[in-house]
């Protein structure tokens, strides 16, 4: 491996690492899953920012950082924390600055990681901002991705449930357009992917198409990426009941895919992903989410520069 | 007619070829109401340019850079006059800073610049279209120029 610099740097955004980069990461990512480096980090401090609940990433950056040796310090209650008290994302970055070697934050405005990043003098990682981006969910998708297909290269990657609000599936999107696949979207009218993606897409001349039912395209993919339908994005109650249960993946869809095929979920799922697929082969996520420890220990080694 | 032949003024700047009807939205945003000298508006001057045009001269004030920038936004395509002692010094064509700074408001209600006190910050996206349109660094969100208002 060429030694890509990363010390010091923000993971603010998936569009701020390019190819070479991505693949860097991910290498170093397979490397520890490999060899465990329980010392790399001895020492070493993370500030754990958590303005809003989200038990996974969380605990796995958190796993992440002691299965390297180094420890976590953590704002976890939003309710109790110093947002309560009205203290801005700037003051906490700031302060947090001063008690650990590197940052990671979730907050529910969009954009706040970018202040916090501003704000510190210390590394940042945005563990997501709102609905805007949550660039370490993007590289264990695709650790997953590489790690249950062999590569990124050419892949029919097709995507499921609501496209218009998932931020990850918006992440995946991008950051696969430099891998050259074939990429199928699945949902319904009202939760169609945003244009400006598939702009996006023609202009760099990746196919795509554009589908309502999954059976149209389950039995070609090598990766079916399913997403939460997500009440709270909806203003309007009646339409998230027409759509909630659009799309339930069950055994009886997985007749006939093929044997490569792999089932990503972001999780939490609620529906959308029936319990008797969780044992058959194809059944990914909850790996996946596992993935997202060698992920984040690789960024965490990187970044401060033992990596 | 041409817009110096309704008056040279001393010292100050001249705001050209700004699109017709928008001169009033340059004295408003510009605070010029309260301008100690004399600011001077002409409206609907005809140019081989533009067609239509509006001209705003104001006397003894040269603008910072971020009022040049609220200027661009309301008249991408206006040119400035520096005017000292009678004499043309410097002609600027105005252009859209590649970043503006404190001078938009996210309309995203998400935004964490609409929740504390962040200076708002707006990337010129470079594409083939014109208008151009506008990101903000922190939401990521890319708007065109009407649905943006100032801070």
């Amino acid at each position: 491996m060429t030694k890509l610099a990363f010390k010091g740097r923000d993971i603010i955004s998936i569009d701020e690492l390019n190819r070479h980069e991505i693949e860097y990461v991910l290498e170093n990512a397979a490397a520890l899953e490999k060899t465990p480096r329980p010392t790399l980090l001895t020492g070493h401090i993370l500030a754990s920012l958590f303005f809003e609940p989200s038990t996974r990433t969380q605990l796995s950056f958190a796993s992440a950082m002691m299965r390297l040796g180094g420890s976590v310090l953590g704002v976890a209650n939003s309710e109790s924390s110093s947002r309560a008290k009205g203290e801005t994302v700037y003051d906490t970055a700031k302060m947090a600055e001063q008690y650990a070697d590197i940052i990671v934050i979730r907050h529910p405005h969009q954009g706040a990681a970018r202040v916090a990043a501003e704000a510190s003098a210390k590394p940042v990682i945005n563990a997501g901002d709102g609905a805007n981006q949550h660039p370490t969910q993007t590289l264990l998708d695709l650790y997953s991705i590489k790690k249950t297909q062999g590569k990124l290269e050419k892949l029919h990657v097709a995507v499921v449930g609501d496209l218009k609000y998932g931020r990850a599936v918006h992440s995946l999107t991008t950051a696969l357009a430099d891998f050259s696949p074939h990429l199928s979207f699945v949902a319904p009218k009202v939760l169609a992917i945003p244009k400006k993606y598939l702009t996006y897409l023609t202009e760099r001349g990746i196919p795509y198409s554009e589908h309502e039912q999954i059976e149209d395209v389950i039995k070609d993919v090598d990766v079916l990426y399913m997403t939460r339908i997500q009440k709270e994005r909806f203003g309007d109650p009646l339409e998230y009941e027409r759509v909630k249960n659009v799309y339930v993946l069950s055994r009886e869809h997985l007749r006939g895919v093929k044997r490569n095929m792999k089932i990503l979920h972001p999780l939490p799922r609620v529906s959308e992903i029936a319990c008797d697929v969780d044992e058959t082969s194809h059944a990914y996520y909850f790996q996946q989410a596992g993935n997202g420890v060698f992920v984040r220990q690789a960024l965490l080694g990187l970044i401060l520069g033992k990596l | 007619m041409k817009a110096f032949k309704v008056y040279a003024i001393k010292n100050g700047t001249v705001i050209d070829h700004v699109p017709a009807r928008k001169g009033i939205q340059i004295i408003e945003r510009l605070k010029l109401l309260d301008h100690e000298n004399i600011v001077t508006l002409g409206i609907g001057f005809s140019s081989k340019r533009m067609g239509s045009k509006d001209v705003v001269k104001i006397e003894d004030k040269e603008l910072t850079s971020n009022e040049v920038n609220q200027v661009a936004m309301i008249a991408p395509e206006a040119t400035l006059n520096i005017i000292r002692n009678y004499k043309l010094k410097k002609k600027i064509k105005i252009r859209i800073p590649k970043v503006l700074k404190s001078i938009l408001r996210c309309p995203n209600p998400s935004c964490v610049t609409n929740h504390e006190s962040v200076e708002s910050r707006f990337l010129r996206v470079n594409g083939k279209d014109r208008p151009y349109t506008f990101k903000c660094v922190y939401c990521q969100h890319v708007f065109i120029r009407s649905e943006l208002s100032f801070v």
